[in-house]
C-alpha cells in the first residue's frame, strides 16, 4: 500500500469501475432499443446511431465549448435517424432488419466522413461527480468518479420499468408490438406509434454515443465505438425486453470489459485474449442457458420480425 | 530497379529537372506525372501510426509532377492486393507504399512478382534475397527513441513503475517494450514496466481501461505501442500520471504531463526515396535506420524533465547520431522468465536482422507475450 499500489484489489475495484464507466453506452443504447422493440420492430442501425451521437456530441462540443449542447446534439441526431428508419420501415413490405443494417452501415459511415477534422481537436468534456470523496485511496475515488449520464440511465431503467407496466404510452407501446390489429382496433395509427418509439430509441442511443466521446475514452476516433452499439442491441434479447435486466446486463457487459486489461495489470497475463472476449463468451453462455426450442422468447414481443 | 520504360524514363527526366531546380532554388519539378500509391490499415487521421505516414505523403504532394493516391482502412488480408491492382490497372501507380506489418506477406510479395516492372516499398517488412528484387522494406529503429524516452520516465517516476499499453506482442511492439525498458533501467535500475495487450491496433475502450488499471497498480509514467495513442495520453494525464508519446507528438493533448515521445519522420524519408528515384539510383531492398538517419526523431522534453534526465537523455541521443553508433540489446540480457537471451559479449548492433525477430521481454518487464 506504501507505494501507492492496491495489489490484487486492483481487480475488483476495475471490474466495479469497469461497469460504471464502460456500462454507460450500453445501457443508454440497450433501453432505447428496449422501447423500439416492445413497439414491434427491431433497429439494427443503433450502431450507427451511436457512432453518429459520439461523433456530433463531440463536434458540437468543440464548436460551441459545451459538452452539453453536445450531448442534446448528439440525442437530436439519434432521433432524426431514427425517424429515417421508421419511416422508411413504414412503407409497404419494408423489412426493418435489412433498413437497420443499411442504417448502421450509413452511419458510420457518415460519422467517420464528418469526423475526420474532429480527431485532432480537444473538445470540452462532460464533468464527473466524486462520489469517492469519503475514501483517501487515489484508486477508489477515480473508480467512483461517476458522469451524470450513467445516473440518468440507471434511474431511467426502473422508470421505464414502471411506464412499460402503468402507463397510458407504455401500454400503447406494448399493444403495438404484441398485435398491431388491437392497437388499430383501439383507434391508434400502429406506424405512429412505432415511429415515435424509434425516435426515442434513437434519441437515447445517440446520447449514448456523446458519452463515448465526451466522457470515456473521451475522445472522437474512428475505432470508438468497436461494436458496443450491435451488442448492445443484442443485450435486449438477452435482456429479454425488460429495462431493469437492460441495467444489470449493461453494468455486466461494462465490468467484463475492464476484467481483461485489470487481470493483466496484477501479473494473470497468460490467455489475455479469452479475458478481452468475456463479454461476448458471457453473451454466448446466458444464451445457450436460457434457450429452449418448445418456445419462443418470454417476453419477445409477439409483432417483432425476428421472433417471427 | 526498373519502373518500366514510360515511367522510368519520366522520372529521369524528372531527375534531370530536379538537379536543375535544385541548382537554381527552385522546387524540383517531375516532367511528366508519376503516381504513388499509399496504402493504410487505419484511418488516415489517427494521430498516431497512419498519420504519420499520410504525412510522409503529403509532404511528396508537394513536389510538382508527383501525384498521391492513398486509400486508408485496408485490411492485411487479400483486400490489400485488390487495392495494389486497382492502384496500378485505375491510376496508373508505379510506386507503391503498403505502410502496414500485414500486407508484406504474402500479399505485397505475390503483387510483386505479378508486376516485376513497378516497385513496391513495405514499411516493416523483412525483406530477404528470396523476395522479389523489385520489393523492398524500409523500417526505422524507433526503439532507439523510445530507449531515449525511457530514461526520461526512469527518472520523472517516482514509484518507478512504468506502464506501456500495446496491441499486439509481435517483435516491433516487443522491441519498443524492452528498450524503454531497458533505457529506463539506465536511470532507476530498479525501475519495472508493466505491460497490457490490448490485442488490436485501435481499441479505445480497453486501452482507456488498460490507462486505468496500470494507474491503479502505482504506475506513474505510461507509454504505448498502439495505433492512436491518443486514448492513452489523455486519460492517464487525466489522472495525474506522465506520459511518454508514440507515432506523433502528442503533446498539444496534455501539455503538462507529455515528457517525450518517439515520432516517425517519414517526411524526410519518402522525399529521399523519390530523390533517389528520380536520380536513376534503386532504394536499397533493405532500408533501414534510426535517429542518425532521421527516419525517426524524439518529442521536444516537456516542462516536467528534469535537468539531470535531460542531460542523460540528450547524452545517449548523442551517441546513437555518432560514427560508432550505439547498442542498446547487448549481452549479458536475460529475459524476464530468467532464461539469457542475448549472451555475455554479444552487442547486437541496431541492424542486426536477429532482433527483429525478437519473441522476448527483458527483466524488468512484468507481463508475458503469449
Amino acid at each position: 500500500m506504501a507505494d501507492g499500489s492496491i495489489g490484487l484489489w486492483t481487480v475488483p475495484l476495475a471490474v466495479l469501475g469497469g461497469a460504471i464507466r464502460v456500462s454507460t453506452p450500453f445501457l443508454f443504447v440497450s433501453l432505447g432499443e428496449c422501447i423500439t422493440e416492445r413497439s414491434g420492430r427491431i433497429n439494427l442501425g443503433l450502431e450507427g446511431t451511436l457512432v453518429m451521437g459520439a461523433m456530433s456530441a463531440y463536434g458540437i462540443s468543440y464548436l460551441s465549448g459545451s459538452p452539453w449542447l453536445g450531448v442534446l446534439a448528439a440525442g437530436i441526431t439519434g432521433a432524426l435517424l431514427g425517424a429515417l428508419h421508421a419511416g422508411i420501415c413504414s412503407l409497404p413490405r419494408v423489412n426493418d432488419v435489412a433498413v437497420g443494417i443499411a442504417l448502421m452501415l450509413f452511419g458510420t459511415g457518415l460519422a467517420f466522413y464528418l469526423g475526420k477534422p474532429l480527431i485532432e481537436p480537444t473538445a470540452p468534456r462532460l464533468p464527473a461527480i466524486d462520489f469517492g470523496w469519503w475514501s483517501d485511496i487515489p484508486q477508489v475515488r477515480a473508480a467512483l468518479r461517476v458522469n451524470v449520464l450513467f445516473l440518468i440511465g440507471v434511474a431511467l431503467a426502473p422508470v421505464l420499468y414502471w411506464a412499460f407496466r402503468t402507463t397510458r404510452w407504455g401500454l400503447l407501446i406494448r399493444t403495438a408490438g404484441e398485435s398491431s390489429d388491437a392497437a388499430r382496433a383501439m383507434g391508434h395509427s400502429v406506424l405512429l406509434i412505432r415511429l415515435r418509439a424509434t425516435m426515442v430509441g434513437g434519441f437515447l442511443a445517440g446520447i449514448g454515443g456523446s458519452f463515448l466521446s465526451l466522457f470515456y475514452p473521451g475522445s472522437w476516433n474512428e475505432g470508438l465505438s468497436s461494436g458496443q452499439g450491435i451488442t448492445a442491441v443484442a443485450l435486449v434479447i438477452f435482456a429479454r425486453w425488460d429495462p431493469l435486466l437492460c441495467l444489470w446486463a449493461s453494468l455486466a457487459f461494462g465490468g467484463a470489459a475492464a476484467l481483461g486489461p485489470a487481470l493483466q495489470s496484477v501479473g494473470v497475463t497468460s490467455g489475455y485474449h479469452l479475458f478481452n472476449a468475456a463479454p461476448y463468451i458471457l453473451t454466448l453462455a446466458i444464451m445457450i442457458i436460457t434457450c429452449s426450442p418448445k418456445r419462443t422468447l418470454t417476453g419477445a414481443p409477439a409483432e417483432l420480425s425476428i421472433t417471427r | 530497379m526498373d519502373f518500366g520504360r514510360i515511367s522510368r524514363r519520366h522520372l529521369l527526366q524528372g531527375g534531370a529537372a530536379l538537379t536543375l531546380g535544385a541548382a537554381a532554388g527552385a522546387r524540383p519539378a517531375f516532367a511528366a506525372e508519376t503516381t504513388i500509391g499509399f496504402i493504410y490499415v487505419g484511418s488516415r487521421d489517427d494521430y498516431g501510426y497512419n498519420q504519420a505516414h499520410a504525412q510522409g505523403a503529403a509532404a511528396l504532394k508537394k513536389i510538382p509532377g508527383l501525384k498521391v493516391i492513398e486509400e486508408e482502412k485496408v485490411p492485411e488480408t487479400d483486400a490489400v492486393e485488390k487495392t495494389i491492382e486497382s492502384m496500378i490497372n485505375l491510376d496508373g501507380a508505379t510506386l507503391l507504399f503498403p505502410t502496414s506489418f500485414g500486407y508484406y506477406n504474402p500479399h505485397m510479395v505475390k503483387m510483386a512478382n505479378k508486376y516485376p516492372k513497378l516497385h513496391f516499398e513495405h514499411c516493416g517488412g523483412l525483406w530477404t534475397d528470396k523476395d522479389p528484387k523489385n520489393a523492398g522494406s524500409y523500417f526505422g529503429y524507433i526503439d532507439e527513441a523510445q530507449y531515449i524516452s525511457g530514461i526520461v520516465a526512469g527518472y520523472t517516476s517516482k514509484s518507478g513503475k512504468l506502464g506501456f499499453v500495446a496491441a499486439k506482442p509481435i517483435p516491433q511492439v516487443l522491441r519498443n517494450i524492452n528498450a524503454f525498458t531497458l533505457g529506463a533501467k539506465l536511470a532507476n535500475p530498479k525501475a519495472t514496466t508493466q505491460v497490457i495487450f490490448t490485442g488490436d491496433w485501435s481499441m479505445p475502450v480497453k486501452e482507456a481501461e488498460a490507462t486505468n488499471s496500470l494507474i491503479d497498480q502505482g504506475v506513474d509514467v505510461l507509454t504505448c505501442h498502439v495505433d492512436g495513442p491518443k486514448t492513452m495520453v489523455e486519460n492517464a494525464a487525466r489522472r495525474g500520471a506522465f506520459v511518454c508519446g508514440y507515432h506523433t507528438n502528442q503533446s498539444p493533448l496534455a501539455p503538462k504531463a507529455y515528457l517525450t515521445g518517439a515520432e516517425w519522420n517519414w517526411e524526410a524519408l519518402y522525399p529521399k526515396f523519390v530523390k533517389m528515384v528520380a536520380a536513376g539510383e534503386s532504394i536499397p531492398n533493405f532500408y533501414r535506420g534510426g535517429l542518425k538517419e532521421e527516419i525517426i526523431k524524439t518529442s521536444p522534453y516537456g516542462e516536467a524533465v528534469s535537468a539531470e534526465a535531460r542531460k542523460h537523455a540528450d547524452d545517449v541521443k548523442a551517441k546513437f547520431l555518432g560514427g560508432d553508433g550505439y547498442a542498446i540489446f547487448k549481452g549479458p540480457l536475460l529475459d524476464n522468465k530468467g532464461k539469457t537471451v542475448i549472451a555475455a559479449g554479444t552487442d547486437r548492433g541496431q541492424k542486426d536482422p536477429e532482433l527483429e525477430k525478437m519473441d522476448y521481454l527483458v527483466e524488468g518487464v512484468l507481463g508475458a507475450t503469449s
